[in-house]
Order: structure tokens, then sequence, then C-alpha cells
């Protein structure tokens, strides 16, 4: 019941705020260690994402890319500024703020199986027992894990245990999901497939998602904007708008002269830094 | 034959050479009792019930004093392990407990509480105690930190967080622990009733000695050997049949 009435508010949230912005990010700043030594990883960044957005951010390493996302996701405290969500700044993690850790293998119960994986998240959100393994088998089908629901991670190939994941994140029913390089390790092929379930879960949900790569193609064919960082310290080099119909294709969306236009650009944008 | 019985080859020709060697003459020595001898004793010892008399003598001050060590060291451990400020206070005593060799308690406890079992699963304890509490502590501090922020995403209490994540993720590194302890605990008591107390499987190998009955000191050392290996055998299937992660990776490898 408890998870009903939280589908009810955040649906109610959603009505009451539709043109607020989902994030909006004031003058942040990141640094680690203190004194002489303090290394500054972001410095004065300003940023909002829309509700329902799909946002990229993409940079070179050591841009303060995955220290964004954890500030986003309330796992780090900014030294500086803050971060609000849906109007509200954000002190710690929230389950309305699903994230999909880069290192799969590291961010799964090795113990657990598939469909006990995916029950940790509806374990915490306080869905009846009962209702679980309906939803377990509905997520399992969503992300294509039916056939694997009995495996434990370790049997599971890399793309399989980033869909457990990913399924899991799901099982929170987020309104924001955040992405850490999510398809990094993963094949091209893999990685395309998954790329394209992503875009359409986003799509059919409606949930807002940032999303970091260090791959451009990556950024542009997944986003609606995409934000290039500059590294030392880390902060805004430009906004590009993505104005590419969805839905996306591959092979046309990547062949269409806008999206070559966009990586141009991109890459020169990056070059120079 | 199956290749897991290869392991048997080389006692088996060393029985054989022994056996051999036995009948010149010129090489035969009291002290080495002939392998068939050494079987008889054997045959005899565990049909006439001393042997098993024996075993479940020692067996009894081990598990005790393992489980005591156990319990204990379970509980400190991770207790510790999630306080690293307490850590810092107990720390430097544990450090100074730890090298004491437990052989050297045995005048103490049996000031205390005299022979017989109780004195001997003390030692059993003390011996077991640190190998569980090291690694317990060890095994809580190194949970993975990317499973933790998984714990905070979802919002988990402090409870769930326990029982979800880090018991379970240290589960694994605390049996070896276990392991380790429970083969100790064989080692420790043998030793206290070879040194004064009379009961049990180290006690009947000294009396076998001090008797001149070797072919009855080999079969009981024999026996041992068996009784350590089916200890250790014990265990490991005990973990395998409570690890599911531990299944999988073994389906994976045979496939």
């Amino acid at each position: 019941m408890l998870y009903n009435d939280l589908h009810e508010r955040a649906g109610a949230l959603h009505a009451a705020h539709s043109d607020m912005p989902a994030i909006r990010v004031h003058g942040l700043g990141m640094a680690f260690g203190e004194g002489a030594t303090s290394r500054m990883v972001i410095k004065d960044m300003d940023l909002s994402v829309a509700a329902g957005e799909f946002l990229c951010i993409v940079g070179a390493s050591g841009c303060g890319k995955t220290t964004l996302l954890r500030l986003l996701a309330g796992l780090a405290r900014p030294t500086a500024g803050r971060v609000d969500f849906y109007g509200k700044s954000v002190t710690a993690p929230s389950r309305e703020r699903a994230i999909v850790f880069q290192d799969y293998s590291r961010a799964l119960l090795p113990w657990r199986t598939v469909a006990g994986n995916i029950a940790l998240a509806l374990e915490t959100c306080g869905l009846p027992k009962a209702q679980h393994s309906q939803r377990i088998a509905q997520l399992a089908a969503t992300m294509g894990l039916s056939h694997a629901i009995d495996q434990y991670p370790s049997q599971l190939s890399g793309g399989m245990q980033q869909r457990v994941q990913i399924a899991r994140c799901l099982a929170q029913d987020p309104t924001l999901l955040l992405m850490d390089e999510p398809f990094g390790a993963l094949d091209a092929i893999t990685r395309q497939g998954l790329q394209d379930e992503v875009a359409h879960l986003a799509e059919a949900h409606g949930t807002t998602v940032v999303f970091i790569t260090h791959d451009l193609e990556e950024a542009i064919y997944l986003g609606d904007r995409v934000i290039v960082l500059a590294s030392n310290p880390g902060r805004i080099l430009k906004e590009i708008p993505v104005n590419i119909p969805r839905p996306r294709h591959q092979l046309t969306t990547r062949e269409d002269p806008r999206f070559l236009a966009l990586r141009h650009e991109l890459f020169g944008l990056l070059e120079g830094h | 034959m199956p290749t897991r019985w290869l392991g048997a080859l080389i006692p088996a020709v060393l029985v054989i050479i022994w056996e051999l060697l036995w009948h010149i003459e010129s090489l035969r020595m009291d002290s080495l009792s002939r392998p068939l001898d050494v079987a008889v004793a054997l045959y005899h010892g565990l049909t006439d019930g001393t042997l098993l008399v024996a075993t479940v003598e020692t067996f009894e001050a081990a598990l005790l004093g393992f489980l005591i060590a156990a319990v204990m060291g379970l509980f400190a451990g991770v207790v510790l392990g999630l306080m690293p400020w307490l850590e810092r206070v107990v720390g430097p005593s544990i450090d100074a407990m730890r090298p004491v060799p437990s052989v050297a308690l045995i005048p103490l406890a049996l000031m205390i509480f005299g022979f017989g079992v109780r004195m001997e699963a003390s030692v059993v304890a003390f011996a077991c105690l640190w190998p569980i509490l090291i690694v317990t502590i060890s095994a809580v501090r190194s949970v993975d930190p990317s499973l933790l922020n998984v714990a905070r995403v979802l919002e988990m209490t402090a409870w769930q967080r326990m029982v979800k994540i880090v018991l379970p993720a240290a589960l694994a590194r605390i049996a070896v622990g276990l392991q380790l302890a429970l083969a100790i605990s064989l080692v420790v008591a043998v030793t206290v009733e070879i040194v004064l107390n009379p009961r049990g499987l180290g006690h009947g190998m000294m009396s076998a000695q001090q008797a001149m009955r070797f072919d009855q000191m080999y079969a009981q050392l024999l026996w041992i050997g068996v009784v350590g290996w089916g200890l250790s055998a014990g265990s490991q299937a005990l973990i395998n049949i409570c690890s599911p992660a531990y299944r999988a990776q073994r389906t994976k490898e045979r496939t």
C-alpha cells in the first residue's frame, strides 16, 4: 500500500511541477582534500534538466563526470553550491533517483539470483511480498532476462549483468535515472542493443535520464541535449541540443547529416581541450 | 581410473615400500612398525571401541572450544569491523595477546579448570578465537563500497544493510576463517592431550608410545590424519551447500 501511495504522490508531484525542471544545479563546486593539497574537481557549474529530458554528458576522463553524477544522486555532498531535485535540495540518496553504475559486476549481489537482485529494490520499496514475483517477471521481461531469472550474476555475460542492474533500478520506480558510462565495458553490438532499449524505456515511461559517456556518438544518438565538460577543473564547455527526431535508428540516424555535423562539432570541442 | 584417485598413488607406493623394507632384516627397526601390524592395530582399535571413545573425547573438546571461539569471534568481529574507532581502542590489546602460543596457556587453564574437557576446550577456544576475529573484522570492513552505495540509493535501514548486504558479502571470507579455526581446534586439542590431559586421541597415542606399542601409536596417528581430513572435507561440503554463489561458480566452471 505504501508503494501505491508513493506512486500517487510521485504522480501528483509531476502534475504540480510539470513546468519545473527535474534538476537544477546552482554554482556547484566540489573539491577533494583540504588546504594546499585541495583539488578542484568541479567548479561553478550551473545546469538544469527538464522533466522527461534525456541529457548526455561527455568529456575527457578526469573532467568530474562521475563526481557530478554522484552529486546529483546525493551520494556525495558538494563543497559549494547546491543541487535541487524538483525544487528540493538534494542532501542524501533517494529511491526516486536510481543510479546505474558503470561497474555492473560490483553493483550486483553475487549471492543472489537475477530475481533476487531485482527483488532487493522491491524489498526496500515496501511492495507487498505477494506482488514481488509478478513485478520481477514483468521487469525481467522488459529487460530480456526472463530466461535467466534463476541464474547468478557470475553465470551471465557483461551485457546481461548490466541488464540486471538496469532492471533493479527500474524496480525502484525512479523519476530520475542516472547512468554512469553504463555501456563502457560492453562490446559494440551489445552496447547498441542496450542503447535502443534504454532510449525506448525512457521515452515510454517519461523518465528523466542523465547519461554519462565518453563516447561522442553514443551521446548524440541517445541525447535530447549533450553537455560537453572541460577538465581541470570540471566545468561546462558547451551545451548542444540534438534536433534529431525519435525514434532513432542505429544505422540511418548515424548517417544523418545532422548527426555527422554534431559529431564534427563535438569532436572539435574535445580536441581543443 | 578416475583422476581424483591419483592423489592416493604416493601414499600407496610409500606403504608398499615400507612393507617391503620391513622384510629386510638388517633394516628392521623396533620403532618402525610393520604396516600390516599397524593395520591390525587400527582394526582392533576401531572394533573394540577404544579409538572411537578417544575420538569422541577429542572432538568434544575441539568442537566445544571452536564453538565458543566462533560465537565470540563473530560477534566481536562484526562489531569491531563496523566501528573503526572501537577497533583502534581494542586493536593493540588483540595484537598483544594474539602471538601468545595457546600451549603456553595450559598451566593457567589447568589451574582454573583442572583436568578434563573444560580445560582443553578453553585452550582450543583461545587458539581459534584469533583467526575468526581477525578474518571477520577484515571481511566486514572490505565489503565493496559500491554495494554500500546501492544500499544508500535504496534508502536501506541500518538493519537491512547489515542483513541484506554486509553479512552475506562478508560470509564467504568469514567461512574461510571458520574453516581455518576448525582445523586449528583439532591440532590444539590433540596437543593438549599429548602434553598432559588424560583423555582423547593425543593421550591414547602417548600411552601407546610409553607402553612400547608402536603399532598402536602409528594406528592412532593414522586415525588422527583420517579424522582431520574428514573434518576439513566435512566443513568444505557444508560451506558448499550453504553458498549459492559458490555453487553458481562451480556450475560455471563445469560448463
